[in-house]
Order: structure tokens, then C-alpha cells, then sequence
């Protein structure tokens, strides 16, 4: 489930790859390396066209052969994104929501998942399975009354709406829980307690260190789903948006423009591009652990 | 607070005191007493007290806004019992939504299942710059899903798409990609396969990682070649994983709302013109805050919340069945776990919903 569980099952076998026998790990060829090519350009293809279209103007869609190069009118779709949508209101916005969300289940999460994993209290199995059920429930099931509680308490069009359901989730406590199961040692915790730590103190000098591996994928998860999230923005700050909601905003006119929809679009990929550039790696030992744990 | 002083006070390795000697405590005594009692309780409760606000109030409250007749504006209307739920499984717009995620579902996951086990095994090999390839075929799920559902907008417009433009250049008829119903099912499956095949290839190689090399190369030196060995070995060693995958596509598409609500601005009613590309979310996002029947919108969301459930049901009785003691993380895990708690171990694949969920 960590890093380094995931990688010691496949660490024997790094010798045995390289010495190749009967031709199962052999250095693979051209006809590889065109097909993982084949697939990085069909993934940046998409991304890359909008950015042509972004920067050449309507006149790209047009023709019948798609041109391939970009153009020079780029920063002036991006001025018109700007003045048509509140674009910096809503990437402040986006900002502060997925921050407060990331650093808020990271914490809560870790707790929880940490007494889960660490402590004797009575009721841990029972309240876990129950964790474990949550996970099962859709956010979307709860919209409608969540929706009309925000209205109630007049928050819709306050960031809160969009950041008080998701301050501490079932997923979070689960994997925090599963990750420090096996990682911290009883004897560590036992030690800390007879030398007289308290509790919390315990957690801080004990559980949080060996948490932090699980905690900064968790936080790069985190992030990603509260910086992607559409449909309950959408319902609670229509008027004050995330950038997703103003995003789509440009093209709720009755006549789109593509190119700058679609340099609105290549705009706002480019955070989670930067973010992807930095932790790309953290993400996709994220992603491949979630598989050895399933 | 040095460490004799408090080894004498402590029962000698367990944190808990655990021959009470009531008399004798002293405060900071009865203090740690309470600290081991109640801290446990105190960390785990804000996820229970959020979610009870957050998840099981809404749920209960879901309950009672579908037995009503709930207006958006006016509020709260007349009792109407199972009447809204009666209502929804006659309408024939709630069928047309579910067959249309269905739809979309089955376009959509065959290929990227397929896909996905090509690049997987592509990238499940001694590559040169490995990271930079699992990177890049990690690229378009950075991409949010809005934007996703902007640029293939364009991409299959029916008039200037630079999908119609090469179809036409290639001399071919153009596709009604956003007003016909199979071409619209299509063309949102591309947008849902391109985001995600490339995260779903990662999980299939991190299973196919798992498979101890020594089987491929026993049955290499037999004469299995690389095809024969994909088929005969990988395919069934990562069976767990695959059924996984595919649950999780399942409850993911359950809840598509970005791609067919933003792939057609222009039209009226959200999900073609003739709701030919309406999923099921949004028929309660239309139902709910387009129509304002919030009591038949409740009743939509228990409806696909049960539908749900049974897919979770489906998916953990076949998880129990399948990952019995076959794969290799069980195994790793049956030699140092006494606890033999499966229920916790196996469910993880509602991580992975969780992570789509949203």
C-alpha cells in the first residue's frame, strides 16, 4: 500500500529482468516506443489542438486539415476569457476551496485513520465497517436537501457551501487507516506512551511522521477532486464561481466562441499541468498503490 | 517526566493501566486515565460528526422531500406518499436517462477496458524512462472534466468539428455528433475513455506488476510466447483487478454530469434536443433545479442511490469470491496479519469510487 510495500514485491525481480531469460524481459523495441508515442500524442492531442485553435482564431476550425502549428492571437482570446468570466475571482476561489478542503481532510483524516489503525477503544471494528459502507454513498444522492440546508442558513454563494461537505471524507480515513496499519510499529507507540507522552503527543511525535508519505498522496487527491468538481459549485456559487463553473460559464452564450472557450480551457488546465509537472510522480504511485490495495 | 519516573507509575508494557488501584491515583494519573479512555473517540469524530451532517441528515431528509410534493420556490407541498417514486419509474424520460448511462457505460468501458490492457502491458515492460511514459499517458487526467467536455464540444461539431472536417476531407459523410443518438453516446464515451483510460492502464499495471515473474518465465522456457503469456497468465493473475476496474467505471458513469450537459450549449433542454444524451444526474439537476420538482428529484436520487448499492452489493460479494486468497497482496498480507479482518482489507476498491465519485 506504501511506496515501498508496493515496490518490494518487484524488487527481486529487477536482476532477473535485466539478464532476460528466454526473451521475457528483453529491452522491448521500436515497435514499443511507437505505440507509448502513439498514446502521448493521442493524450496531448486534444490539449494541444485547443491550443492552436486558442491562438489562430475561428478561422482554424474552418479548414479540412487541421493546421498543427499555433498562431500569435493567444494572449487576446485570453484577454476576452478574462473580461467575459470573473476568471481571477474564480481561480482565488478555486485556490482557497481546494487548500482549505486538502489541508482539512488531510488532518482530520490522519487523526481518524490513525486511531483506526493505532488504538484500542471499544466500537473501532463497528464504527470502521461503518466508514467503510460510507464510502458506497454518492455525493450526489445528497444535493437536494444539502442544497436547500445551504439556502437555509444562507450560505449558497459563499465558499463555505462549497467547502464544509467535503472537510473530512470516508476515503481519507480509510486509506490513512490502511497505510498505518502495517507501518507503524505497536513497540514505537508503547514507547512513546512509557516515556510518557500524552495522547496527542503521541500522534504528533509518532503518528504523524510515519503518516506522511500516505498524507501527501492523499493531499494530492484531495486536491485534484475538489479542484475538478463541477456539479455542487455549480448549484451553491453560481455567482461567485470555482474555476470550473466559470469555465463552463463561456460557453452558456447563445453564440460560442470556440477560440476563446477553448483558450479558457487550455487556461485553466495549465494549474493542474504545473501541478502535474511537480508531483506527477507522487500521483501516479497514488494511483498504482490504490490498485495493489484493491 | 523522566523516563524512570513514569516506568514505575505504568503497568509494565501496556499503555492501558490496566490493574486500577483506585486509592492510590494521582491526578495526572486519573488525567492519562481519561486521556486513553476518550482520545481515541475524539479523533475519530469529526469524520462522524460531519457525516452525520453532511451524508446521513441529507439522506434522511432525501426520504422525506420525495414523499412530498417539493417545489424549489414554493417549498415544502401536499404528503404525496410513494407517489413522486410511482411517478419517476413511469416517466418514461427517467428510463430514457438510465438507458442513455447505460449506454454510455457500455460504449465506453469496452474500449477503454481494452486500451487500457494494451498500454498496461506496453508500459509493463523493461522501458527505458519509464516515469516519463507512465506520465504521459497519465496527461489527460489532469485535465478537469469541464474542460474535457469544452474541447470535444468542439472537436464533434457538427458544422466546423475537426472531427466532420477530416471526415469530410477523407471523403465521408459528416456525423451528427450532438443531435443523433448513438453519435452523441459516442462521442461523450470519447470524452470519458480519453480522460480515463490512462489512469485505469496504471491500476491494470500495478496488477500486472504483481504477477511473480518466475511464471512468465517457466512458461516462456515451455515455448509460450509473449501473446500466449498475456492471455494465459497476466490476464487471469490480474482477473481481481480487472473486475474492479470495471465496477468502478460502472459507478463512474453512473454519475457523468459535465461531459452531456456542456456538450451541447445551444440546446434547450439539458442533454440534446431531444434528451438524447441525458444521464441520469442530470435529469435530477434538470428535475431539480431547471423544473423545480424537488420532491420527484428526491426521488430520482434514492432511486440512483439504490441502483448504487446494489452495484456496491454486486461488487464487494464478487470481490470476496474472486480475491480469495489468490492474489498476491493476500498472501502478503495472511503472514503478518492475525487480525484476518477481510471486510477491511477487501473493500478497497471503494477508494476508487470515492476518488471518481465527486
Amino acid at each position: 500500500m506504501t511506496a515501498s510495500t508496493l515496490d518490494r514485491p518487484a524488487a527481486p525481480a529487477g536482476p532477473s529482468r535485466r539478464r532476460g531469460g528466454q526473451g521475457v524481459e528483453r529491452r522491448p523495441g521500436f515497435l514499443t516506443y511507437g505505440l507509448l508515442l502513439a498514446f502521448l500524442i493521442g493524450g496531448a492531442y486534444p490539449l494541444w489542438w485547443s491550443f492552436v485553435v486558442g491562438s489562430r482564431g475561428n478561422t482554424a476550425l474552418t479548414s479540412t486539415w487541421p493546421p498543427l502549428l499555433p498562431g500569435g492571437v493567444f494572449w487576446q482570446n485570453v484577454t476576452e476569457v478574462v473580461t467575459t468570466v470573473p476568471f481571477w475571482l474564480a481561480l482565488g476561489n478555486s485556490v482557497i476551496v481546494s487548500v482549505v478542503i486538502t489541508a482539512s481532510v488531510v488532518l482530520f483524516s490522519t487523526l481518524a485513520g490513525y486511531a483506526f489503525a493505532k488504538l484500542r477503544f471499544r466500537g473501532r471494528e463497528g464504527l470502521m465497517i461503518f466508514v467503510i459502507a460510507t464510502l458506497a454513498v454518492p455525493t450526489q444522492l445528497g444535493i437536494i436537501p444539502l442544497f436547500m440546508v445551504m439556502k437555509q442558513f444562507g450560505w449558497t454563494g459563499t465558499l463555505g457551501a462549497v467547502i464544509v461537505p467535503t472537510l473530512v471524507t470516508a476515503f481519507g480515513v480509510f486509506f490513512t487507516r490502511q497505510y498505518l496499519v502495517d507501518t507503524i510499529p505497536d513497540e514505537l507507540i508503547e514507547a512513546a506512551r512509557v516515556d510518557g507522552a500524552s495522547m496527542i503527543g503521541t500522534f504528533w511525535h509518532v503518528g504523524l511522521p510515519a503518516a506522511r508519505p500516505a498524507m501527501a498522496v492523499l493531499g494530492l487527491f484531495t486536491f485534484m477532486t475538489a479542484w475538478t468538481d463541477y456539479l455542487w459549485p455549480l448549484l451553491v456559487v453560481p455567482q461567485n464561481p470555482t474555476l470550473q463553473v466559470a469555465l463552463s460559464q463561456l460557453q452558456s452564450a447563445k453564440y460560442v466562441d470556440y477560440a476563446v472557450v477553448l483558450s479558457g480551457a487550455v487556461l485553466a488546465t495549465v494549474p493542474l499541468l504545473l501541478l502535474f509537472v511537480v508531483a506527477g510522480r507522487q500521483l501516479i504511485s497514488g494511483i498504482m498503490q490504490g490498485a495493489v490495495k484493491g | 517526566m523522566t523516563s524512570t519516573l513514569s516506568r514505575s507509575r505504568q503497568a509494565p508494557p501496556a499503555p492501558r493501566p490496566t490493574a486500577p488501584a483506585p486509592q492510590r491515583l494521582t491526578f495526572r494519573q486519573r488525567l492519562n486515565r481519561w486521556d486513553v479512555l476518550l482520545s481515541p473517540y475524539l479523533y475519530v469524530s469529526p469524520f462522524f460528526l460531519l457525516f452525520a451532517l453532511v451524508g446521513l441528515f441529507p439522506l434522511g431528509y432525501t426520504l422525506v422531500v420525495s414523499l412530498n410534493d417539493w417545489n424549489l420556490l414554493t417549498g415544502p407541498g401536499e404528503w404525496v406518499g410513494l407517489g413522486n417514486f410511482t411517478a419517476e419509474l413511469a416517466d418514461p424520460l427517467f428510463w430514457n436517462s438510465l438507458f442513455n448511462t447505460m449506454s454510455i457505460f457500455v460504449i465506453s468501458a469496452v474500449p477503454q477496458l481494452v486500451l487500457g490492457l494494451v498500454i498496461a502491458a506496453v508500459l509493463d515492460q523493461n522501458l527505458r524512462a519509464k516515469t516519463f511514459w507512465r506520465m504521459s499517458v497519465l496527461l489527460p487526467y489532469v485535465v478537469t472534466p469541464v474542460a474535457v467536455a469544452l474541447i470535444f464540444s468542439n472537436m464533434f461539431g457538427e458544422k466546423y468539428g475537426l472531427v466532420n472536417n477530416l471526415l469530410v476531407g477523407l471523403g465521408l459523410d459528416p456525423v451528427m455528433w450532438k443531435t443523433e443518438l448513438w453519435p452523441s453516446h459516442f462521442a461523450i464515451a470519447a470524452m470519458v475513455d480519453w480522460r480515463w483510460t490512462g489512469y485505469n492502464a496504471l491500476i491494470l499495471l500495478a496488477a500486472m506488476q504483481a504477477v511473480p515473474k518466475d511464471i512468465h518465465e517457466s512458461a516462456a522456457i515451455d515455448g509460450a510466447g509473449a501473446v500466449r503469456r498475456f492471455f494465459s497468465i497476466t490476464i487471469p493473475s490480474i482477473r481481481p483487478t480487472l473486475i474492479f476496474v470495471v465496477i468502478t467505471m460502472t459507478i463512474g458513469s453512473l454519475q457523468i454530469f459535465a461531459e452531456p450537459k456542456l456538450f451541447n450549449a445551444t440546446t434547450a433542454t439539458p442533454g440534446g434536443p431531444h434528451r438524447e444524451y441525458q444521464t441520469t444526474v442530470l435529469y435530477l439537476w434538470d428535475l431539480a433545479f431547471q423544473r423545480q420538482s424537488f420532491g420527484k428529484a428526491a426521488a430520482v436520487a434514492w432511486l440512483l442511490f439504490l441502483l448504487i448499492v446494489i452495484i456496491g452489493l454486486v461488487n464487494f460479494l464478487l470481490s470476496q469470491r474472486i480475491a480469495s486468497g489468490s492474489s498476491p497482496r493476500e498472501r502478503r498480507r495472511g503472514r503478518r496479519a492475525p487480525e484476518g479482518r477481510d471486510a477491511l482489507t477487501s473493500a478497497p476498491t471503494y477508494a476508487e469510487i470515492q476518488q471518481r465519485g465527486l
